[in-house]
Formats: structure tokens, sequence, C-alpha cells
């Protein structure tokens, strides 16, 4: 389920929690990389995949891909903006 | 220091915050605040220090909770009346958030025992309620170099400011000396709004989190009023730090702590 073209240099998975901690949990790990990391982060579909993106997005991080892996969960690549 | 889980939903809305997030909670938890009284003032503060996950709270007062206490002083229940004030407010705190260690002081501040008590903490909160201990806490906060919430209640009035010694003026630098003893009423004899110590001592908790985690502005060089029955609020600024001041200035008259007199029907005996 891991994209091969991205090279991801931390992971977490966020299907164990629900909202708000979901983007918590997420912004946790994203605080731990430096500029320029990639986070992969594996989630549920639903409020989740609604939600989780567009909170990374508000705090000024890069998007890089949302992967649909066909079984009710999703890879989501982020490219950390900033220190 | 990792969070677990259970540490993530509690402080889940801070950390969602962009100015908190995960380093300002974590500053929040290596923090300590010491708050002086646990009345009116202190009880609201230690509540939401408390919740926030101020890692170490200390609680000075040397009073025991009375029945009259509980229509303000929110951290005591009516079971916890004969209770030591400091024992009750621990174990709400305790109950509300167990990140928190909670250090006891059941005493008065004097000259003696202030800079000892003061000198472990991040931050001071002034929940006093006499002009002796406010002078007192203000010239021993200077003296450490503490930064200090002060503020005050009566009837439906309220005002705080943030003092950080060195940085903006004093309470000394406001007010030069206590009143003559008996020409300013204290809240038992004049009165007190119950969530009058509610929204000030809200305020003083919202300072402290301020300061810790170094986010906005802070109320130093400005003093906040609150009039309720009139609903203002006026943010008053004032004069720089220190000139003439006796203890504040780059020439202080004042180096040593001064204990004043406390007007004779206020004094209580240590229970």
């Amino acid at each position: 389920m891991a994209d091969v073209n991205i090279a991801v240099d931390e992971k977490v998975d966020i299907t164990d929690v629900v909202c708000p901690v979901t983007f918590v949990k997420t912004k946790v790990a994203l605080e731990e990389l430096d500029d320029g990391q990639i986070l992969q982060v594996h989630l549920n579909d639903g409020e989740p995949v609604q939600n989780v993106p567009r909170s990374v997005k508000d705090e000024g991080h890069q998007i890089l891909k949302l992967q649909d892996n066909e079984d009710g969960t999703y890879e989501l690549y982020i490219k950390k903006v900033g220190d | 220091m990792a969070f677990t889980n259970e540490q993530l939903e509690r402080y889940s809305r801070h950390i969602i915050l962009s100015e908190i997030g995960v380093k300002g909670q974590k500053k929040l938890l290596n923090s300590k605040v010491l708050i002086i009284g646990a009345g009116g003032l202190g009880a609201p503060a230690a509540l939401y220090l408390a919740a926030a996950g101020v890692g170490t709270i200390g609680i000075v007062d040397a009073d025991v909770v009375d029945l009259s206490n509980l229509q303000r002083q929110v951290i005591h229940t009516t079971n916890d009346i004969g209770k030591k004030k400091v024992e009750s407010a621990a174990e709400t705190m305790r109950a509300i958030n167990p990140d928190v260690t909670v250090n006891t002081y059941y005493d008065f501040v004097t000259s003696d025992n202030i800079l000892d008590l003061i000198k472990d903490y991040d931050f001071v909160i002034d929940g006093t309620d006499n002009f002796p201990a406010k002078f007192l806490i203000n010239d021993a906060c200077v003296m450490a170099k503490k930064p200090l919430s002060h503020a005050g209640i009566i009837r439906f009035k309220g005002q705080l400011t943030t003092i950080i010694p060195g940085e903006g003026p004093c309470y000394r630098c406001i007010f030069k000396n206590p009143p003559p003893k008996d020409a300013v009423p204290t809240c038992k004899q004049a009165g007190v709004i119950g969530a009058m110590g509610g929204v000030i001592g809200s305020l003083q908790a919202m300072e402290a989190v301020k300061y810790i985690t170094g986010v906005g502005e802070l109320l130093n060089g400005y003093l906040l009023t609150y009039d309720a029955l009139k609903m203002e609020f006026h943010k008053v600024k004032l004069p720089a730090r220190g000139k003439g001041c006796a203890v504040c200035s780059d020439t202080p008259t004042i180096t040593e702590l001064i204990d004043y007199e406390q007007p004779a029907c206020e004094l209580k005996a240590h229970a």
C-alpha cells in the first residue's frame, strides 16, 4: 500500500483514534520532523479523510498525495513546511 | 517526553491550536506556578492551570474552608468545610488532572518565608485579599525577578496587571505604600460578587499560560479594570518602570522585605 515513488521519513497510524485526536496525532508526528521531510499517515475513510488533510494544509504543510487503499483506509503523504 | 494517547486526547484542544501545539503543551507540563491564596482568585486560577496541565502547582494559604467562602471559592465544596484550604484545593486539582504535582504550603507569606516559597517557581499568582501581602509579594518577586500576576477584587469590581521585573512597572510603581489601616474595606467587610473571582482569577491563569508558552502579549505595563455593573473593561497604560520606585528602580531604597501590619479585624489565629 505504500507509494514507491515517495521517500517517506516517518509513518503514523491514526486508524486507532477518532477526531480530533486523529489530527492531534498527525500534528505530533509532524512536529518531530524537519522542514522538507515527509510523513506518511495511515487513516480511515469518512471523517478522518475529510478533516485531517484540510487541517494539515491549514497549518501550512504540503499534501503530496492521498492514496485510496480500497479497504476503507487511505495513505496520506505530507511534506513538512517550516520548523 | 512522548505523549500517551490519553494525554493527546486530554490536551487535544490545546495541541490543535497553532499557537500552543505540542511544544506549548510540553512547556506547560514542564512549568511550575505558585498560587498565593486559595480563595476567590486562587480557586479558578488553580482549576484552570491544573486542567491545562501545568506540571507543578504550588498553593499557599493559612486558612481552613469556611461556609462563607463557598459562594465564590469554587475549588472547595460543602464537604470541605473545616479542611485546610490548601488540602481541599490540592484534592480537587489532582482529581481534575493526575498529571499535575501539587505542593501545599499551609502558611501565611511573610518576609521570612516568601523568597524561599517563590524560588523554585516560574510564575507567581497573587490571589491574596490584603495589602500587606500584596506589597510583600510584589517586593519579593521584584527582588527575585519572578514574573507575577497581581489582582484584586471587591464588590462588583476587579483589576489585574502582570509584572515582569526589569521589563515593566511593578505594583509599587503604581501604589507607593499600603493604604492606612482600615482606610480601604476588605472584601469581607464590603462584599464581593462570586463570579468576579471567576473572571479575574481566570484572567490570571490566562496570563500564566501565555507567559509559559510565550504566546501573545502580556498585561505588563497595563492595568486592566473590570466594572461588572457597567459591564466595562478598561486597559489603562501604566507609567514606565522604576522612575523613583522604592523597590524596582535602579537605585532602590527598599532592599529588605517588609511585613506591614494587618488590620486587627482581619487577623486570624493560625488554626
